[in-house]
């Protein structure tokens, strides 16, 4: 009885830290509301934004160990269903000028919490509808399906103008979207996904990443752990999706090409694929270093001399970073390790020995 | 639609279909090899397309010189490819090799960018192919003729290579049964090498008469040539060198076919072979001159 009961106690301890973490994240929020410059809200909003992401990208990718290059399908669901419930009925009379909103939007409007989470399903329903042809092929099927159904999903945005209002995108949408919004969705989906990871789905997903054939002898549907991964993937990814749209104000459908999956390959890539921990690092990382590298493309002042910046280098140095990572360095920062209060107190407790 | 415009569509889908299947067998190569789909494949048609504008442009060469310059300049880089970010990853998993894919087309893409620019750059049509032939009514340019009667000559020596000679054994075997193949004393990346090579020029080759079909050439214009190719390479069966430009000329031909069909499509044509990439792994994953394959466990 004694020894259950400590466990129970380190539990506790356990989840009192994560909690006193949590508000201590936002305290610092809190302080950058304040006092924070609005560039560095910005930023800490884009972080927010690409933690979700990518932490959702993980699960199929890092965590199921499937290539799926369509996150970006799912992020342009999420922002046009929020963006469209969100505006009020005469701004989007004024949006659509070629031709006329289809009906049940023209006179629905909805508040945002509402519109983030119908983004979210309706970017689920997606999910499951091309889960069937994605999940009949594995490898880098799977990979060009996903990438397919992302260049699809552009180019119905192009084409539905009824709908999407066509290349012109959305504008006008209110900033609803501020620390608060951002970093709680954030930390509520690193929440659910590592529950989810450390579940008996978890595992099985793990066990299909591993050896899919071992995994079934062993009684894991894959088709039902895939697809689970796969839907609340796409839910996180359609409400950041509704997120970023109303971060940014104007959605349009040249803001979710193949380049923002790209991206959120690096993150995961570079963070190490498989761990939700890598995933949240490699986003910070890469929104900071995204930010920092903005000096490369600026003119660059060398007392008499002044090199002109060349715009596009910092994709050249992105690449080269992924690929070095892949070919040298393939675990990436975390591998597959994850944060733990225990992991910690090993490494202050090995720190404090040396 | 009279029969005019009907057999002028048709002409002009063959046209586009050859296309679509010269670089079709490039994917297709890689792919019964190494069962890596090369994501910088489509890339190598813009790297031919401004390779051959320098050649022309800056070096002002003749086309017959600055063309077959260009293939080969494209097949060497086919080789780097290969040589830079796949063959350190030779045993890693796949899903590694694929990123790294991923990171050599977006590498060229952007050093396109940052070095050329992103204006697109004309591309100047030698006067040769620049000739329109009025036939029964019809007016077709000769290059459109020219595109799928170089396809089947580069088709039929490609042939010849891999079914008579034996860097062609090498190569059938290598997609056969990997591991047996370097236990039989053959160099394998000496043969990766020349698949890549064969693979690339081939692409080169697509990629010039592209850009004379579209002569804007830009960093992005291998991008979505690429992915089509790549689905040609799936409809006609991954592995099959024949199954690619089979697939490839049905690509092209259901594509033009179906927008002049119905008008209203234009707009959604990137997406039609998509649909047909999803319709097809549902009913029938194997294409429609591959066989099936079945893992060993």
């Amino acid at each position: 009885m004694k020894v259950q009961a400590t466990f129970m106690d380190r539990k506790n301890w356990k989840r009192l830290f994560s909690l006193a973490g949590v508000v201590l994240l936002f305290g610092v929020l809190y302080l950058f509301d304040r006092y924070g410059s609005l560039y560095q809200v910005r930023i800490l909003n884009n972080m927010a934004i690409f933690i979700i992401l990518a932490v959702s990208y993980n699960l199929v990718n890092g965590i199921c160990g499937q290539l799926h290059l369509g996150p970006n399908a799912f992020i342009t669901i999420g922002a046009y269903t929020s963006a469209l419930l969100s505006m009020s009925p005469a701004e989007k009379q004024m949006s659509f000028m070629i031709e006329p909103l289809i009906w049940p939007f023209t006179v629905l409007q909805a508040p945002f919490l509402v519109s983030l989470l119908a983004g979210g399903v309706v970017a689920t329903i997606f999910a499951f509808l091309i889960s069937f042809p994605v999940f009949r092929v594995r490898g880098d099927y799977l990979a060009i399906v996903t990438l397919g159904f992302g260049e699809v999903i552009r180019v119905l945005c192009n084409a539905l103008q009824g709908l999407t209002n066509g290349p012109m995108g959305l504008k006008g949408l209110l900033p609803y979207t501020n620390l608060w919004w951002s970093w709680g969705v954030a930390v509520f989906t690193v929440f659910v996904t590592t529950s989810l990871v450390n579940s008996s789905y978890g595992r099985a997903m793990k066990a299909i990443r591993e050896d899919e054939i071992a995994a079934k002898a062993m009684g894991v549907d894959p088709f039902r752990q895939l697809l689970l991964a796969f839907l609340v993937s796409a839910f996180f990814s359609g409400v950041a999706g509704g997120l970023l749209a109303h971060l940014i104000t104007t959605i349009s459908p040249t803001l979710f090409t193949f380049f923002l999956t790209f991206n959120l390959l690096i993150i995961i890539v570079v963070g190490g694929l498989g761990s939700t921990t890598g995933a949240v690092i490699g986003a910070m990382l890469f929104t900071w270093g995204g930010e920092a590298l903005r000096v490369v493309e600026s003119p660059l002042h060398l007392g008499f001399v002044t090199i002109p910046g060349v715009p596009g280098m910092r994709m050249v140095l992105f690449s080269v970073i992924l690929m070095v990572v892949i070919i040298f360095a393939r675990n990436g920062i975390m591998g597959r390790r994850e944060f733990s209060w225990d992991g910690l107190a090993g490494m202050m407790r090995l720190g404090r020995r040396g | 639609m009279t029969w005019t415009i009907f057999l002028q569509q048709m002409i002009n889908g063959i046209s586009l279909g050859s296309l679509y299947g010269l670089v079709a067998i490039g994917y297709t190569m890689v792919y019964g090899i190494l069962r890596l789909i090369n994501f910088a494949h489509g890339d190598l048609l813009m790297v031919a397309a401004y390779a051959a504008i320098l050649g022309s442009v800056t070096f002002s060469l003749p086309w017959f010189v600055s063309f077959p310059l260009a293939v080969l300049a494209t097949g060497l880089m086919g080789i780097l490819l290969d040589r830079a970010a796949y063959k350190p990853l030779r045993n890693a998993p796949r899903i590694s090799l694929l990123i790294s894919a991923i990171g050599a087309s977006f590498l060229l893409e952007n050093l396109a960018l940052v070095i050329i620019g992103g204006v697109p750059k004309g591309f100047g049509r030698p006067e040769v192919f620049d000739k329109v032939i009025s036939f029964m009514g019809l007016r077709i340019q000769v290059l459109t003729i020219y595109t799928p009667v170089v396809t089947l000559v580069l088709l039929l020596g490609l042939m010849y290579i891999i079914y008579r000679t034996r860097v062609g054994i090498a190569m059938r075997a290598a997609s056969k049964d990997f591991e047996t193949t370097r236990l039989m004393g053959i160099n394998l990346d000496r043969i990766i090498a020349i698949t890549f090579l064969l693979g690339s020029t081939l692409a080169a080759a697509g990629g010039i008469m592209w850009a004379m079909k579209y002569p804007q050439v830009n960093p992005f214009m291998g991008v979505i040539p690429g992915l089509k190719a790549f689905i040609a390479a799936v409809l006609g069966g991954i592995g099959n060198v024949a199954g690619a430009v089979v697939g490839g000329f049905l690509l092209g031909l259901g594509e033009v076919v179906i927008v002049a069909l119905v008008p209203q499509l234009a707009q959604y044509r990137d997406a039609i072979a998509f649909v047909i990439l999803i319709l097809l792994l549902l009913f029938r994953p194997t294409g429609i001159m591959g066989e099936p394959v079945t893992d060993k466990i």
